[in-house]
């Protein structure tokens, strides 16, 4: 057996990862883009594709679902993703400062939502969500029965998930809980990292709890907080699973938790135009960038002086 | 789940191996991918092939609804992995058919035309693509019924007729039931909108839009089930409940729902799980105002790269002109049976307990007879699901109607127009 050259040893180990991310990355990220410049009607084969141009971008850019998923979309992202990091950040100071034995497991506590799995989180809460017997409207209800909180319990239970303005907030409230456990970990980790003796020094100079969290604190997680935002734009933009699955694949009444992911699933499966499919998909990359650049913008650590 | 077909792989690799070592010539193999419950009828229906066929081996791929049809467009369009036997249901016929990745059964050399007699016509007509062509043959069907309960219309002082003469009697009725029971008439006034559209076509008429690719959706029949639709949700009729939920079944089960329209086939999941124990209260009745509908149904095709072109055939005359293997399917799986000559079998006459033991079979296969095909055009799910999504707004926010199909209209014709 001829022996391998040592040039060639470093090409074999990486060709693993290679050739996967060849067939799985490289190869349907091209073939999107060529098809979004065509026309194609899949059932008929791969013979059957015309080279339709702009059309397809077109199309996207001047229909009127595109920009309501995509308003879908931006509502959802600030609703679930905002909340999700000032909740987060407070909850690690808080969990960092007050727990000291039961530390690990109050995180895994808070973390264990983030790795369930989706479809069963989703069906779980279409089950608490339920109109007639779901426990929200139970719980809404029983607390409406105590003194000076019946403004809580409205007069019919709430249609949570079947009327166009509930189902977002719904949607936003499942996707909050999810991934809040996420964000106080990496906010945690970053408070680790800040040297003990900053406030010890602050609290010789007779710095309070508040004051050292507004001065040291909240500074010192600046490169976490871009990342996590960061993180938070791009999974927001994408949000797919929740809101497919609470609403049934149908995006809800009058399609108020349609997500630009969503329509773009159903638009290549459902309704059999992937040409379509793919210019949207590239179309929400564009958004995606975007904002991702913005929050560069807006939260990147820019040097000690600034 | 995911690991069971990795292993099926590996057991067919290594019995390849051994029948090539052991075996000169390959034994055949008959592929046909289905979705339940076809696929346990054709699993059924093995014995019978083995009798004919004792060296060609079945191979049933077996999927979810929904995945099975991913699966298979993604098969069509890279012409890879295609079974030789493509089951199909109603609703993906249509679109498939106008890819033309599917064979022309009637011509020859497979010449099913000749047997169109013995079909259902309108299913037989649900098969036949705008060329001509008979891309897919039909075995079982859904002929429309409304199931309702007898116990809730008994205390609410009205009766069947009542509920069927018209779309207007149907919906006052609802009212009354609604005052005295507190029950829902329907689970989503979707369901009045969904049937009213289907009502009063003729064979070849289209339903969203016509063969000349004229939108319809502003006609008469549009309007009148918008404002079915409409009077329904005004007077509180339905529970906007989706089909399928939780919320469904706790209806039927709780008896909140008086009445569904469906295909015949409702009866059997409300038997077997939905809700088994309300058996004996409900009744099967004509649609309202003699509409003759009909919700899916399955079909059996052979792809244009399939291998084994004459046996899928064979196969397929087998499971849709065997009126044995029809009448077994119809017993174990509540398949309707397409062939015709099934019909007269003494099974149909028999009492249903669950249904009262009314002999529902009855006026199924008349309704069978009494539907007409409607021309399925590829752009019929997206059409549904925007003329859907206007109602919602009419119900909802209350849209004006002839604005709301003004605007569904626009929207299906630039669709049209791509």
């Amino acid at each position: 057996m001829p022996r391998l050259s040592p040039q060639a040893v470093p090409y074999l180990l990486l060709s693993p990862f290679v050739v996967l991310f060849l067939v799985f990355g490289v190869f349907p990220l091209g073939f999107s883009f060529f098809l979004a410049f065509q026309s194609w009607e899949p059932t008929a084969g791969l013979a059957s594709m015309k080279f339709v141009g702009l059309d397809n971008f077109a199309f996207a850019i001047t229909d009127e679902w595109f920009w309501k998923s995509l308003k879908n979309t931006a509502w959802l992202a600030l609703a679930a993703g905002v909340p999700q990091h000032v909740v987060a950040i407070p909850l690690a100071y808080f969990i960092h400062t007050s727990f000291k034995r039961t530390r690990n497991s109050v995180i895994g506590a808070y973390f264990l939502p983030y790795i369930t799995s989706t479809v069963a989180i989703a069906m779980m809460f279409s089950t608490l969500f339920s109109t007639d017997y779901g426990l929200i409207n139970v719980g809404l209800h029983a607390l409406g029965e105590l003194p000076g909180l019946g403004w809580l319990a409205p007069e019919a239970p709430t249609d949570w998930l079947g009327r166009a303005e509930n189902v977002k907030p719904a949607i936003a409230l499942v996707v909050f809980w999810r991934y809040v456990g996420f964000n106080t970990v990496l906010y945690l980790a970053a408070l680790q990292t800040i040297p003990g003796d900053i406030y010890e020094a602050a609290t010789m100079d007779g710095a309070g709890r508040w004051q050292q969290f507004w001065f040291i604190t909240l500074p010192s997680l600046q490169p976490m907080i871009y990342f996590g935002v960061t993180l938070s734009v791009i999974g927001g933009l994408q949000l797919f699973e929740e809101p497919f699955i609470l609403t049934g694949g149908r995006g809800g009444t009058d399609q108020s938790g349609m997500t630009t992911a969503m329509y773009m699933y159903r638009t290549a499966f459902e309704f059999n135009d992937f040409g379509g499919a793919s210019a949207l998909s590239w179309l929400l990359f564009v958004f995606v960038a975007l904002l991702t650049w913005l929050t560069n913008r807006a939260f990147k650590p820019r040097g000690p002086a600034a | 789940m995911a690991h069971a077909p990795f292993g099926n792989w590996l057991a067919a690799a290594l019995l390849m191996a051994g029948s090539a070592l052991f075996n000169a010539q390959a034994q055949q193999t008959l592929t046909i991918a289905a979705f339940p419950a076809v696929d346990e009828i054709a699993k059924a229906a093995i014995p019978a092939w083995k009798k004919k066929h004792p060296d060609v081996e079945i191979k049933i791929t077996s999927r979810a609804y929904a995945d099975h049809h991913t699966a298979m467009t993604t098969a069509l369009s890279t012409s890879s992995n295609l079974p030789d036997v493509m089951v199909l249901e109603y609703g993906y016929v249509g679109r498939f058919a106008e890819g033309g990745g599917l064979e022309d059964l009637g011509a020859a050399p497979y010449n099913m035309k000749a047997q169109q007699a013995r079909f259902v016509p309108f299913a037989w007509r649900q098969g036949t693509a705008s060329s001509g062509a008979q891309v897919a043959i039909p075995t079982d069907i859904g002929p429309g019924t409304l199931l309702y309960r007898t116990d809730i219309l008994k205390k609410a002082g009205v009766t069947e007729a009542d509920l069927t003469q018209s779309w207007e009697s149907y919906v006052g009725t609802g009212a009354k039931i609604k005052a005295t029971t507190g029950a829902y008439l329907m689970a989503h006034a979707r369901d009045i909108k969904d049937i009213v559209i289907r009502s009063n076509l003729q064979a070849g008429d289209g339903l969203y839009i016509d063969k000349s690719g004229k939108v319809l959706v502003d006609s008469p029949r549009f309007v009148r089930a918008f404002e079915l639709a409409k009077k329904v949700r005004e007077q509180k009729l339905d529970g906007k409940i989706a089909a399928w939920s939780n919320e469904w079944s706790e209806g039927f089960k709780r008896g909140t729902i008086a009445t569904q329209m469906s295909g015949a086939w409702l009866a059997g999941h409300l038997n077997n799980w939905l809700a088994p124990e309300t058996k004996g209260q409900w009744r099967a009745a004509q649609l309202p105002e003699k509409a003759w509908a009909s919700w899916g149904g399955s079909f059996y095709s052979i792809p244009k790269g399939a291998k084994n072109k004459a046996l899928a055939a064979e196969f397929i005359g087998m499971m849709t002109l065997t009126p044995e293997l029809q009448l077994a399917a119809f017993k174990s799986q509540d398949a309707f049976p397409a062939l015709l000559e099934v019909h007269g079998d003494a099974f149909f006459e028999q009492p249903i307990s669950f249904l009262a033991d009314q002999k529902a079979r009855v006026l199924w296969r008349e309704a069978a007879r009494k539907i007409s095909a409607v021309d399925v055009h590829k752009l019929d799910p997206i059409a549904d699901e925007i003329v859907s999504t206007e109602l919602d707004k009419v119900l909802d926010q209350g849209k004006d109607i002839r604005t709301a199909l003004a605007d569904a209209k626009a929207l299906i014709e630039r669709r049209v127009k791509r």
